[in-house]
């Protein structure tokens, strides 16, 4: 009988972490704050307690620097664990994570890998404003050579960050601000959840809503509220963005004829646009609608807190697409 | 309260061959062996041929844009000389001398050219990384590799070079900073060569030395004559006794010059001085390690006549290895991105069709699965220190 407690997202991520690094010697963590401070948000609270000052390490305020170390370190073998305060402050380090991590394996044929994973939140924070709001993942997505996960709730917080550890390729692993003190049932016992793979958080027969991370709050909300007008939602959440585990989503749609994509970041060459192209490619005769997507607003994210409300793709937005795919609008 | 002097400092310069061929006995004492000198120097003209016939290819068509190295063979030799052989490398583009001291083919430098990313292969055992074409950005993944090294209680120590111009660049000091701050063993070598494409060096750093950004970083810092192999390998084998003993980075400038243009596409006639080309000429670290020998009588007309013939077929060789090589089969573009090929690129190296098509697994014989036997190596990580 495995027993569970109910844990915060970010003690799960610090779990997480914490166990590969007593599995595994190799693997260490570091970035701003995330010693002496215990983590700009105490997501590695204890750790340098545990591990000491060798595998936690506090570093100067220097992106690019931790980011290429972090691949140097990985080109020798070990697992670098590097946090950005926010993927906000990865742009100054574009580079080394998209120019370089990403390639090495390729232009060295075969002879570096770079087991690395960068983590830290990513999406609005709650009025941080323009410069600190960013939801790097459509940008960054575009690059092959990478792997993106972007994790829902505690469970999958720990399951995926452990998995991204294991992975033998740069994983960029993007955690909200938001969610840091959302809290979820996470076993005792070990477990893992593979990179690739989506879930079902509803079933539903009527029309399948699509997204990533944070945003899945707002999709679970609009289902809800759907399901009283008696418009049966399933929403799947894809887990990891690189690699997509279209299959499921594929599957879904044959099933709702209709689907809805939900992303937090700016509409223009976006996921919920390769996704829906996607599902175009597969689901052509199985649709019953196009495919509508749902964003932020093409804007850069505002600092007042009611714009910043409106902008970020909501529940009400989320109502809106799904009424007009099935044609209850 | 009276002004109070908090620092002050010098930088030295060594210099112990110099162009005239005048050799300080006391600080060239025991520093390279006689036998070694000759060679090295044997290999110099060796990297001078290669660079020749590097650029004739280019020339006419048989190689894309080439970088020579002309002029600059003692910096990187010397350092490359003075270090272990277990020691990392960090280049850029222009150490093929040191590069193939410590072992690397020649022919991989010309299959880079060539575009083929078999040239970055480098072999097991030679410690070195591809060579960075982004500049600056190599310098951080030598701290990367001293950082584990150090992790890992290893003794190896890392050496990484750049140019003039990549101390302007924000991952330059990062690594500076870093490598200070944390006690990591690395050697960083600048080859100032005067210019960076069309640009001076003083454009990139007003200071009088590029050197003392080291110091600036709370690291030492050294100038020294980068064409003169002497005092390359002097300041390197110190800068690398120092990394093993205390972990501690030094930061060397080795003023040297790009005697060729900045790469074959490129025509140095209009941006600079030929008076400044032809005493920089005289300076040559090959005529001075030369005269060296000659002096000493260790080195000859005749020998210089067979070193030479040597050389040419050294390099022919190398240029019909390259150019022997079957040209890579279109599936290679997929192998070596992902440690393991995900089931989409799976899909679309198999079908070979634009993405938009290639991701229907039905098209696929046997499906995903057969896809995943054909022949693409799965790799399991285990834990633990490699
Ligand atoms: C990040 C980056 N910016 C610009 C370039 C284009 N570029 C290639 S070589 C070069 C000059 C480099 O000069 P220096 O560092 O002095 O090296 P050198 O070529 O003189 O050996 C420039 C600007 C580049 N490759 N990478
Ligand atoms: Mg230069």
């Amino acid at each position: 009988m495995s027993t569970t407690r109910l844990i915060e997202f970010r003690d799960a991520l610090r779990e997480g972490m914490s166990e590969e690094m007593r599995r595994d010697p190799s693997v260490f963590l570091m970035g701003e704050e995330v010693a002496q401070y215990q983590g700009a948000y105490k997501v590695s609270r204890g750790m340098l307690q545990e591990f000491g000052p060798q595998r936690v390490i506090d570093t100067p305020i220097s992106e690019s620097g931790f980011a290429g170390l972090g691949i140097g370190a990985a080109m020798m073998g070990l697992r670098p664990i590097i946090e950005f305060m926010s993927w906000s402050f990865s742009l100054v380090a574009a580079d080394q994570i998209l120019n370089n991590a990403p390639k090495m394996l390729y232009m060295s044929g075969g002879q570096f890998k770079v087991p690395i994973v960068y983590r830290g939140n990513n999406g609005a924070g709650g009025q941080l404003g323009s410069t600190h709001s960013w939801s790097v993942e459509s940008m960054y997505a575009n690059v092959p050579g990478l792997k993106i996960a972007i994790p829902f709730d505690p469970y999958d917080a720990k399951g995926l960050i452990k998995t991204a550890i294991r992975d033998d390729n740069p994983v960029f692993f993007l955690e909200s601000e938001r969610l840091l003190s959302v809290k979820g049932d996470v076993p005792e016992a070990e477990y893992l959840i593979p990179l690739g793979q989506a879930t079902v958080r509803r079933t539903g027969s009527d029309c399948t809503i699509v997204s990533f991370g944070r945003p899945l709050y707002f999709c679970m909300e609009a289902a809800e509220t759907l399901a009283s007008d008696g418009i049966d939602c399933e929403v799947i959440d894809g887990r990891t963005i690189r690699p997509l585990d279209i299959e499921t989503i594929v599957r879904s749609v044959c099933k709702t004829n209709c689907c809805v994509v939900v992303d937090q970041s700016w509409p223009f060459a976006s996921i919920a646009a390769e996704v829906a192209a996607q599902v175009h490619e597969r689901c052509f005769d199985d649709l019953d609608h196009h495919v509508v997507r749902v964003h932020s607003d093409d804007v850069p994210p505002a600092y007042a807190y009611n714009l910043e409300q409106e902008m970020l793709p909501n529940a009400r937005k989320i109502c809106e697409a799904v009424r007009t795919v099935t044609y209850n609008a | 309260m009276p002004v109070r002097t908090v620092l002050s400092t010098n930088i030295e310069y060594i210099s112990i061959l110099d162009e005239h061929g005048a050799f300080d006995a006391k600080l060239g004492k025991d520093l390279i062996s006689d036998e070694d000198v000759v060679k090295l120097y044997e290999h110099m003209i060796v990297c001078r041929r290669f660079d020749e016939i590097a650029f004739k290819l280019q020339r006419s068509g048989r190689m894309g844009t080439y970088p020579e190295n002309r002029g600059q063979e003692a910096a990187s030799l010397g350092a490359v000389y003075a270090l272990r052989k277990d020691d990392w490398l960090v280049p850029c583009y222009r150490e093929n001398p040191g590069l193939f001291w410590r072992g690397l083919p020649m022919e991989y430098i010309l299959l880079h050219w060539m575009g083929d990313e078999r040239g970055n292969q480098i072999p097991d055992g030679l410690y070195m990384t591809p060579q960075a074409i982004p500049i600056g950005t190599q310098m951080l993944h030598a701290v990367g590799l001293a950082w584990a090294g150090k992790y890992r209680g290893e003794d190896r120590i890392a050496c990484t070079f750049f140019g003039d111009g990549a101390t302007s660049e924000g991952d330059c000091h990062e690594a500076l900073n870093f490598a200070a701050n944390l006690d990591l063993p690395v050697v960083f070598v600048c080859q100032n060569n005067g210019w960076a494409i069309s640009v001076p060096a003083k454009i990139q750093c007003s200071a009088p030395t590029i050197a003392q950004r080291g110091l600036a970083y709370g690291m030492e810092c050294v100038q020294c004559d980068g064409n003169d192999i002497f005092a390359m390998v002097k300041v390197v084998r110190d800068a690398a006794e120092l990394a093993r003993r205390s972990h501690r980075p030094t930061f060397i400038e080795a003023v040297t010059y790009r005697l060729g243009d900045h790469t074959t596409a490129d025509d140095a006639r209009r941006y600079r001085d030929s008076a400044e080309v032809e005493m920089w000429k005289k300076r040559d670290p090959l005529i001075r390690l030369r005269k060296y020998l000659v002096d000493r009588n260790q080195w000859d007309n005749e020998k210089e006549q067979i070193l030479q013939a040597d050389a040419k077929e050294q390099v022919a060789a190398a240029v019909k290895r390259a150019e022997e090589i079957a040209a890579p089969s279109t599936t290679d573009m997929f192998d070596f991105l992902y440690a393991q090929l995900p089931d989409q690129l799976r899909i679309q190296r198999a079908t070979l069709r634009t993405a938009s098509l290639g991701q229907d697994p039905s098209q696929l014989e046997g499906g995903i699965e057969a896809s995943r036997q054909q022949g693409i190596e799965e790799t399991v990580s285990e834990p633990g220190l490699p």
